[in-house]
C-alpha cells in the first residue's frame, strides 16, 4: 500500500520520534555506565579517579544494598500478590449484573488517579496514624490494638498503599479480559453439564492466563520504582526497612551525594528492569502480529 | 445472552460489589470529608463522619497560599505542555508506523515501548547532573521535557494503535477520489482519529499530572507541580490533615474526573496490546 | 473514453509473483467480469489497474497513456470497494461529493451533480444521513453513487456484492448491470462467483494463480473452455471429468461432459451407475450417480426425472458435446 512517495516521507516523520527517544536512551545510559567506573562525589567535584568495577564490588556486598534488594523483591512481590488475588474476585464481580456498575465501577478505578503523594499522605495520616486515623479506629472498634503502622510494620504499610493505587489497574486489565471471553465457548460448556465452578477452572482461569502474566509484567516493571511513596512517608526508614533499589539509589545519589555508587546501582537497577522487559516484550511482539 | 440472572443473584452481587467498592473509594471519600472539618475535629477520635461542623476554611486557606496557585499553574502547564509536544511528535511518527510500515516498523515499535520500561532510577544521575550544568533544574521547560521523554513511547503506542484502526480501504476511497496525501489526511484520515487522539492525550495528560519520581527530584519551589507541593506537607508543623485533604481534594478532582473517562485507553495504554 | 490495456504486466511480492505476465484489451463501455478462485491474483490486478499497487513489471495503457507511474488520484478511475468504504464521518451527500471536491469543482456544479447521481440510484431522501444509518445496500449504492458522480472513464469493482443477502444481490446485480449499459461506462468487475460473472459480463477474464487462463464471452468459455482448468471452473454445476481408458479411446488425456449433455439412455447402453443423491428443484433435477472405475457423474434433466437415490440408470454423453484436454489440460482439437 505504500508507494515510492509515502515512503520516503514516512521515514522522515518518524526520524524525529526515533532520534529523541534514542538520545534519550543513549546518553544518560551511557553516562551512567561512566559515572560507575569513577569515584565521584557531588561534595568534592573535579577529583573523580577511575576505579573501574570497584563501585559494583562496592555497592553489591554493600549491606544496605542487598537490604534494599530484599526490600524491592518483598514489596514488589506482595503488591503483586495482593492485586492479583484481590483483583480476579473483584473483576469477576464487576462482570456481573450489578445495579448501578458504572458507579461502582468509579469508585473501584479510583484510587489509580490519584497521584502517589496524595495516596501516600493520606494513608500514612488520615488513615494510619495509630490515635487518630481511621484505621486504629476501626481497630479499636473489634477490640484490637491499633497498629502503629510506620514504626511496627512500615514496609507493609508501604506496600499497603502501593497495593491499594494499583488494584484497579490489574482489575480493569482483568476485566477486559473476562468481557472478551467468548460467551458461546461459555454456553457450550453449560450445555457440556459444566457448573460455575468447572467453567471457572477450566475455561476462565486459562483466558485469564495471559492477562494475568501481562499485569505481573507491567506491574513489576513498574513496582521495581517505587519510589514517590517512600519519599514522602518514611524517607526509607526506620534505618533500612523501607529503603528499596530505587530509594537506595536515589539518597545514594542526592543525599550522600555519591555519584559513581549510585550510578553502580542505577546500572544495577536497569539490568534488573531489562529482565523483565525482555519477557514483556516478547509478549506484545506476539501479539503485534496477530 | 438473552436469559434473565435471577433477581436474587443481581441483590448478592449488588450487595458485594457496592461493600468493596465503597471499602476501596473509602479513603478517598475519607479525605474529601476530612477537607470540610476543622484540624481539631479531623484529628479527634472517635472520627466523625457527617455531622460535625462542616467549614470550607481549609479550602480557603490553601488557596489563599499563593504558592497553591503557582504548583497548580505549574501541574496544568507541565502536564500539558509535556502532552502536547509529545502528541506533536508522535502523531507522524505513529502516522508512519501505521500506514507505512516496513519490516523494521514492528521491532522500531517494541523498542520505543521498552525506553519506557526502563528504571527512571537508573538515569537519575546523569539526567540530574545535566539538568545541573544546564541551569534546567527547578524550571518548568526542565520539567516539560523530561515528562515529554518519558510519556512518548506510550503517546506513539497508543496512536500507532487507533491508526491502525482505520479501514485502510476508507484512505484508499480518499485515494480513487483524487485526494493528494495532504487532502486524505486532513479531509479523512483526522476526522476519524479525532477520538483516539482525544482518548491518547487525555490519558497522558492524567499520567503527567500525577508523575512523581522526576517531579520530586528535578523541581523544588518555582517550577514545582502539585505532586511536589503535596509532598511538603510530609514534614510539616501541628495539625494540618484537613488542609493536607483540601489541598490534596484540589489536586486530585480534576483528574478523577478526566479519569472516569480514560477508563478503556488506560487498558490500551498501559498493557500496550498486550491485552485485548 | 475508457480503453484499458495491459501489456506485459506482472507483480511480485518479493520472492512470490503474484501476477505473471498478463495481457489485455479492454475496449472501451465493455464490462467485464475478472473471475478465479481465491487467491488467484484478481483483486490484485484490480488494484494494479487502480494504482493501489504498483507493477513490478509492463505496461497499463488508459486511452493509449501508460499510467504505471501515474498516482491512483489522477487516473481517471473510480473503484468501489467490497467494503464500501464510505467515509463514516460524512453524510451520504458528503460523500458522493468527496471526489467532485478534491477536483475543486465549483459548489453549485457538485451539488447539482450529487442531487443527480442520488436520484439515479435511489438516495435523494437519505442523502443526510450518515454511513452507520444506512443498510447494507443503502451504503452500496452509496459507494456507486461515489464512483458513478465523478464520471470515470472505467468503474473499477471489487466484489462489491458479497457483503449483501442472497435476494439482494441478485437485485443489485441487475442494478448494476442496467446503470452500466445506461452509462456507457467501461467497467471491470471482481468476483470469484462465476455465476455473477456468467450473468454480467460482456467479457470474462479467467484467472488462476496470477496467470490469465481465457478471455473471452461468457458463452465462448462456457462452450468453448480453452483448457481443463477452465471448463471445469466455468458451469455450475461443474463439467464431469473422466480419465483413463475412456478418454484414452477418445485421443485425450482427460474428457469432459457438462451435467446437461450426459443422457439418461436405456437399461444396458451407456454407462452404468447408481444414483446417490437426486436434487429436486422443480425446474430441474441433479442426479449424482456413482459410476463405479468411471467416477462420480452429475447429470442435470429438465423438469422432474422421477428418480431418486438407489435407482439404477444408465448415462451415455452427447458425442458432439465432448470436450477433449491433454496430459497438461490443454484443449484437443479434433
Amino acid at each position: 500500500m505504500a508507494t515510492q512517495q509515502t515512503k520516503v516521507l514516512a521515514r522522515s516523520l518518524l526520524t524525529p520520534a526515533v532520534a529523541l527517544l534514542f538520545i534519550w536512551m543513549i546518553v544518560p545510559l551511557a553516562m551512567t555506565i561512566y559515572f560507575s567506573t569513577l569515584r565521584y562525589s557531588l561534595l568534592d567535584p573535579g577529583s573523580e579517579i577511575f576505579v573501574g568495577l570497584e563501585n559494583y564490588r562496592y555497592f553489591l556486598t554493600d549491606p544496605a544494598f542487598l537490604a534494599s534488594l530484599r526490600n524491592t523483591l518483598v514489596l514488589v512481590g506482595s503488591v503483586l500478590a495482593i492485586t492479583i488475588v484481590l483483583g480476579i474476585p473483584l473483576a469477576l464481580l464487576l462482570d456481573q449484573e450489578v445495579i448501578g456498575r458504572s458507579i461502582v465501577r468509579l469508585m473501584v478505578i479510583a484510587p489509580f488517579f490519584v497521584m502517589p503523594t496524595v495516596s501516600a499522605l493520606v494513608w500514612k495520616n488520615l488513615l494510619m496514624h495509630p490515635v487518630s486515623g481511621l484505621l486504629s479506629w476501626i481497630s479499636t472498634l473489634l477490640g484490637m490494638e491499633p497498629i502503629d503502622w510506620f514504626n511496627d510494620a512500615p514496609l507493609f504499610a508501604v506496600i499497603l498503599i502501593v497495593s491499594w493505587q494499583w488494584l484497579p489497574f490489574a482489575t480493569l486489565i482483568l476485566l477486559t479480559a473476562l468481557q472478551s471471553q467468548d460467551e458461546e465457548q461459555k454456553e457450550a460448556a453449560e450445555m457440556d453439564g459444566a457448573g460455575a465452578l468447572p467453567t471457572f477452572v477450566y475455561l476462565t482461569l486459562p483466558h485469564l492466563a495471559r492477562p494475568i502474566t501481562v499485569v505481573i509484567l507491567i506491574e513489576t516493571i513498574f513496582l521495581l520504582t517505587v519510589f514517590a511513596e517512600i519519599f514522602v512517608t518514611t524517607g526509607g526508614g526506620p534505618g533500612l526497612q523501607t529503603t528499596n533499589i530505587a530509594f537506595l539509589i536515589y539518597s545514594q545519589a542526592l543525599i550522600q551525594y555519591d555519584v559513581g555508587s549510585a550510578s553502580a546501582g542505577g546500572l544495577v537497577a536497569v539490568v534488573i528492569a531489562n529482565i523483565v522487559a525482555f519477557f514483556l516484550v516478547r509478549i506484545i511482539g506476539r501479539n503485534l502480529e496477530a | 445472552m438473552a436469559r434473565r440472572v435471577s433477581a436474587r443473584r443481581v441483590l448478592v452481587s449488588t450487595a458485594a460489589a457496592w461493600f468493596f467498592g465503597f471499602l476501596i473509594f473509602l479513603p478517598i471519600l475519607w479525605m474529601f470529608l476530612t477537607s470540610f472539618k476543622t484540624e481539631l475535629e479531623a484529628f479527634a477520635t472517635p472520627p466523625t463522619f457527617l455531622f460535625f461542623h462542616w467549614t470550607t476554611e481549609n479550602y480557603a486557606t490553601v488557596q489563599g497560599r499563593s504558592d497553591y496557585l503557582l504548583h497548580a499553574l505549574n501541574s496544568i502547564i507541565v502536564a500539558g505542555g509535556s502532552t502536547i509536544i509529545a502528541m506533536i511528535i508522535a502523531v507522524p511518527a505513529a502516522w508512519s508506523m501505521a500506514f507505512a510500515p516496513t519490516n523494521r516498523t514492528k521491532d522500531v515499535l517494541l523498542w520505543m515501548l521498552s525506553t519506557k520500561m526502563m528504571p527512571p532510577v537508573g538515569v537519575l544521575v546523569p539526567i540530574y547532573l545535566i539538568y545541573q550544568n544546564l541551569g534546567m533544574l527547578d524550571t518548568r521547560t526542565g520539567l516539560v521535557a523530561i515528562l515529554c521523554l518519558g510519556n512518548l513511547p506510550i503517546v506513539i503506542w497508543m496512536l500507532f494503535t487507533y491508526f491502525k484502526e482505520i479501514p485502510k480501504d476508507i484512505l484508499e476511497a480518499a485515494r480513487m477520489d483524487g485526494a493528494t496525501i495532504g487532502r486524505e489526511l486532513v479531509y479523512v484520515l483526522t476526522p476519524m482519529a479525532i477520538p483516539g487522539i482525544a482518548s491518547t492525550l487525555l490519558l497522558n495528560l492524567i499520567l503527567a499530572w500525577n508523575e512523581a519520581f522526576w517531579t520530586l527530584n528535578l523541581s523544588t519551589s518555582k517550577a514545582a507541580p502539585l505532586t511536589v507541593f503535596i509532598a511538603s506537607y510530609s514534614s510539616p508543623e501541628g495539625l494540618f490533615w484537613a488542609k493536607l485533604s483540601a489541598a490534596s481534594t484540589l489536586a486530585i478532582a480534576p483528574i478523577l474526573v478526566l479519569g472516569w473517562f480514560s477508563q478503556r485507553q488506560l487498558v490500551r495504554g498501559l498493557t500496550f496490546g498486550a491485552v485485548k | 473514453m475508457g480503453q484499458i490495456t495491459l501489456q506485459g504486466v506482472h507483480k511480485s511480492f518479493g520472492p512470490l509473483n503474484i501476477i505473471k505476465d498478463a495481457n489485455l484489451d479492454i475496449e472501451d463501455g465493455s464490462f467485464v467480469v475478472f473471475v478465479g478462485p481465491s487467491g488467484c491474483g484478481k483483486t490484485t490486478l484490480l488494484r494494479l489497474i487502480a494504482g493501489l499497487e504498483d507493477v513490478t513489471g509492463g505496461q497499463i495503457l488508459i486511452d493509449g497513456n501508460n499510467v504505471v507511474n501515474v498516482p491512483p488520484a489522477k487516473r481517471g478511475l473510480s473503484m468501489v470497494f467490497q467494503s464500501y468504504a464510505l467515509y463514516p464521518h460524512m453524510s451520504v451527500r458528503g460523500n458522493i461529493a468527496f471526489g467532485l471536491k478534491m477536483a475543486g469543482l465549483p459548489r453549485a456544479e457538485i451539488a447539482s451533480k450529487v442531487e443527480a447521481a442520488a436520484a439515479t440510484l435511489n438516495l435523494t431522501a437519505y442523502l443526510d444521513r450518515k454511513p452507520r444509518e444506512l443498510s447494507g445496500g443503502q451504503r452500496q449504492r452509496v459507494a456507486i453513487g461515489r464512483a458513478i458522480v465523478r464520471e470515470p472513464k472505467a468503474f473499477l469493482f471489487d466484489e462489491p456484492l458479497s457483503n449483501l443477502d442472497a435476494a439482494l444481490r441478485v437485485q443489485m446485480r441487475m442494478e448494476v448491470t442496467r446503470l452500466q449499459k445506461q452509462l456507457g461506462t467501461t467497467a471491470i468487475y471482481v468476483t470469484h462467483d462465476q455465476v455473477e460473472a456468467m450473468t454480467m459480463a460482456d467479457k470474462i477474464v479467467v484467472l488462476n494463480a496470477g496467470r490469465i487462463e481465457q478471455y473471452g464471452s461468457p458463452l465462448d468459455l462456457y462452450e468453448r473452455p480453452a483448457n481443463l482448468f477452465v471448463a471445469g471452473f466455468i458451469g455450475s454445476p461443474k463439467m464431469n471429468f473422466i480419465s483413463g481408458e475412456i478418454a484414452g479411446r477418445h485421443g485425450a488425456a482427460t474428457i469432459g461432459v457438462r451435467p446437461e449433455h450426459l443422457k439418461i439412455v436405456k437399461e444396458g447402453e451407456g454407462w452404468p451407475g447408481t444414483v446417490s443423491v437426486a436434487e429436486h428443484l422443480g425446474s430441474d433435477t441433479f442426479l449424482y450417480v456413482d459410476a463405479g472405475p468411471i467416477g462420480t457423474l452429475t447429470v442435470r434433466g429438465i423438469g422432474e426425472l422421477h428418480l431418486t437415490a438407489g435407482d439404477r440408470v444408465w448415462l451415455s454423453p452427447d458425442q458432439a458435446r465432448l470436450h477433449l484436454f491433454d496430459q497438461q489440460g490443454g484443449i484437443v482439437r479434433r
